[in-house]
């Protein structure tokens, strides 16, 4: 077994809500209670529709904004608890890789500067050429050419903007590395590029990978464990396979349904979902998803179920045995 | 693309916003016109055909002929010589007034819109404040709370108009503050100070260029105003506006009097005016593309 990079539990981060109407709750919970384990080497894949929290839950385990509470240890550290000095040394070990590659390059900055701006800021480099030398050898790691480092940043295409971006999250070698959609930004015949291009670093370096995205092709392609949210819960979470081969949760049975298939015969997938997401401020009681669930029953509207299953396969739902079956 | 391969240098955005600025022809004469108006203000004692403050009281109010070109005031001083020397006061108040209001303009724009809460708050209310002060009313109450003088006049024009670029500012950087590679620098560990230097700054550049040329003209009207009004620089130093004002007098009898350092005003207040058309044109990245 590898060891455990990056331990996350019970992660909570609530945003009050300054209308809130009566019958509301004050918060609005955009990622409650969530949990997982990354090793050394792995891909965690989470999925979910747009504005179910995966976003939010990555930028809390950064600390780009501070959850409201639960326990994240990074590499040994309780990442949470650290300041200063020690906070700037842990920053080292997790590093982001933005969705879109148009705003997250400075347009007054060279390449150069782009790519060495996290070692600058760590105080890694003792003399100018190691700078030199790191900075031009993760440009050929990424599949720059070196000399294009004194360039800025309208000069390159997509795919290229996000290898910049791909250089900088790497430069420093950290241990995880979450990649928030790095490639639905992208033309399809470049996403494909990019993606084996993260996996070819990731067999070079090492690194575990937290894969966002809502392409489940690409997830299912990339991934080890997956993690499956709705409405900022985890529903569902297990290795890739059986969560793709087994769905329990009714959502992710809506979700593979989803997907387009070239051998289907025309016809409209059987389980597409109904209704849109609700309001995250005004969330259904019990199971977050039974307004929408096609099995839904009186005790869904009341309870809400919990993770279970065995460590390998976990599902919040009531009755994921009975619909198994 | 294919150009850009052959040729390894890069084009920096300044060079792209030259190339642009560059097919501006209205642009480019201004600054043309602005370049000779430094030249002038520089240069103002070779260039000057007398000595501006000589006093020659036979040839008093002596309407321009081919040895004073502009003709004389009430004390047979040249009028061209001293519009080239209220050249120097016109333009380095312009100048040096706007450089005073982008330093406060900046610091507390950045501030208010990188730390926002109650630093915002205080800072916007300051902006509020000034911004609903009149102008003019206010440049009067700090000229005379300081005293006449170039000096204090670089202070009251600079303290009159931080307002308005500290408010364009704070939008700027409010805007920018979201952007990803301020966060990507966040997640780097970097310190505030690092992100206002390296990543606000580089990004506000282009509007405070532009701030400081549309403020200029502001600038060198209210100096004219102030001057007007006797609350300007000491004579016997020159400026337009004290010229236009010891003419009043003689609007009827000498009307070249007040004609001359009017039309230079007016010249030169438009020409900075255009210029920062086209500057703004140049580089506002939404028309960029």
């Amino acid at each position: 077994m590898r060891d455990v990079v990056l331990k996350v539990e019970h992660l909570k981060k609530y945003y009050p809500l300054r209308h809130a109407g009566k019958g509301e709750d004050a918060v609005v919970k955009a990622c409650d209670d969530v949990s997982f384990e990354l090793r050394s080497g792995e891909v965690l894949g989470i999925v979910g529709e747009s504005g179910c929290g995966k976003t939010t839950t990555m930028q809390s385990v950064i600390r780009l904004v501070e959850p409201t509470s639960g326990k994240i240890t990074l590499c040994g550290q309780d990442f949470l608890s650290l300041k200063g000095k020690e906070l700037k040394e842990a920053r080292k070990r997790i590093k982001l890789i933005f969705q879109d590659p148009y705003s997250s390059l400075n347009p007054r900055m060279t390449v150069r500067e782009i790519i060495a701006e996290p070692l600058d800021i760590a105080h890694v480099c003792s003399s100018r050429k190691e700078r030199e030398d790191l900075v031009l050898r993760t440009m050929r790691q990424v599949g720059l050419d070196p000399s294009f480092a004194n360039r800025y940043p309208h000069e390159f295409s997509g795919g290229q903007r996000q290898r910049i971006g791909i250089a900088r999250a790497i430069i420093l070698r950290p241990a995880v590395v979450i990649c928030d959609e790095p490639v639905s930004a992208l033309d399809v015949s470049i996403q494909a590029k990019i993606i084996n291009l993260l996996k070819q670093l990731q067999r070079e370096l090492g690194t575990a990978y937290i894969f966002i995205s809502h392409d489940l092709g690409v997830v299912r392609h990339i991934a080890d464990t997956v993690l499956v949210m709705y409405l900022g819960r985890v529903v569902e979470q297990g290795s890739c396979e059986e969560v793709f081969k087994h769905p329990l949760h009714p959502y992710t049975k809506a979700l593979l349904a989803s997907i387009p298939r070239i051998d289907s015969e025309g016809g409209v997938p059987e389980a597409v979902l109904a209704g849109d997401v609700p309001s995250p401020a005004n969330p259904p009681s019990g199971c977050l998803f039974h307004t929408r669930c096609p099995y839904c029953q009186s005790k869904c509207g009341t309870e809400s179920p919990v993770l279970k299953g065995n460590p390998d396969h976990q599902c919040a739902c009531h009755f994921a045995e009975i619909l198994e079956q | 693309m294919e150009e850009k391969r052959k040729n390894p240098a890069s084009r920096g955005y300044y060079q792209e916003s030259w190339k642009i600025l560059r097919k501006n022809p209205v642009a480019m004469v201004c600054l043309a016109f602005v370049l000779f108006l430094v030249f002038i203000a520089l240069f103002a004692p070779l260039i000057a055909p007398f000595d501006p403050d000589a006093i020659d009281m036979p040839s008093k109010l002596k309407a321009p002929d081919n040895v004073h070109l502009f003709g004389c005031d009430e004390f047979g001083r040249d009028i061209l010589s001293r519009c080239i020397y209220g050249c120097r006061v016109s333009l380095s108040v312009g100048i040096v007034s706007q450089l005073i209001a982008v330093v406060i303009g900046y610091f507390m724009g950045v501030c208010a819109g990188y730390f926002g809460k109650r630093v915002d708050a205080v800072i916007s209310f300051l902006i509020q404040v000034f911004a609903s002060l009149p102008d003019l009313l206010l440049a009067m109450a700090l000229m005379f709370a300081l005293g006449r003088g170039l000096g204090n006049l670089y202070i009251a024009l600079g303290v009159l108009s931080w307002a308005k670029t500290a408010r364009l500012v704070r939008g700027t950087v409010l805007q920018l503050k979201e952007k990803e590679y301020v966060k990507a620098c966040r997640i780097d560990g970097g310190s505030s100070f690092r992100i206002i230097m390296k990543h606000l700054l580089p990004n506000c550049i282009p509007t405070l260029i532009i701030t400081v040329t549309m403020g200029i003209p502001s600038a060198i009207l209210s100096e004219a105003s102030l001057s007007f009004l006797g609350l300007g620089v000491r004579a016997p130093m020159s400026s337009w506006g004290m010229m236009i004002s010891s003419s009043k007098t003689f609007i009827r009898t000498s009307p070249f009097y007040s004609l001359f350092p009017g039309f230079c005003i007016i010249i030169t207040v438009i020409a900075f005016n255009m210029l920062g058309d086209g500057l703004r044109d140049a580089l506002d990245p939404k028309l960029r593309k």
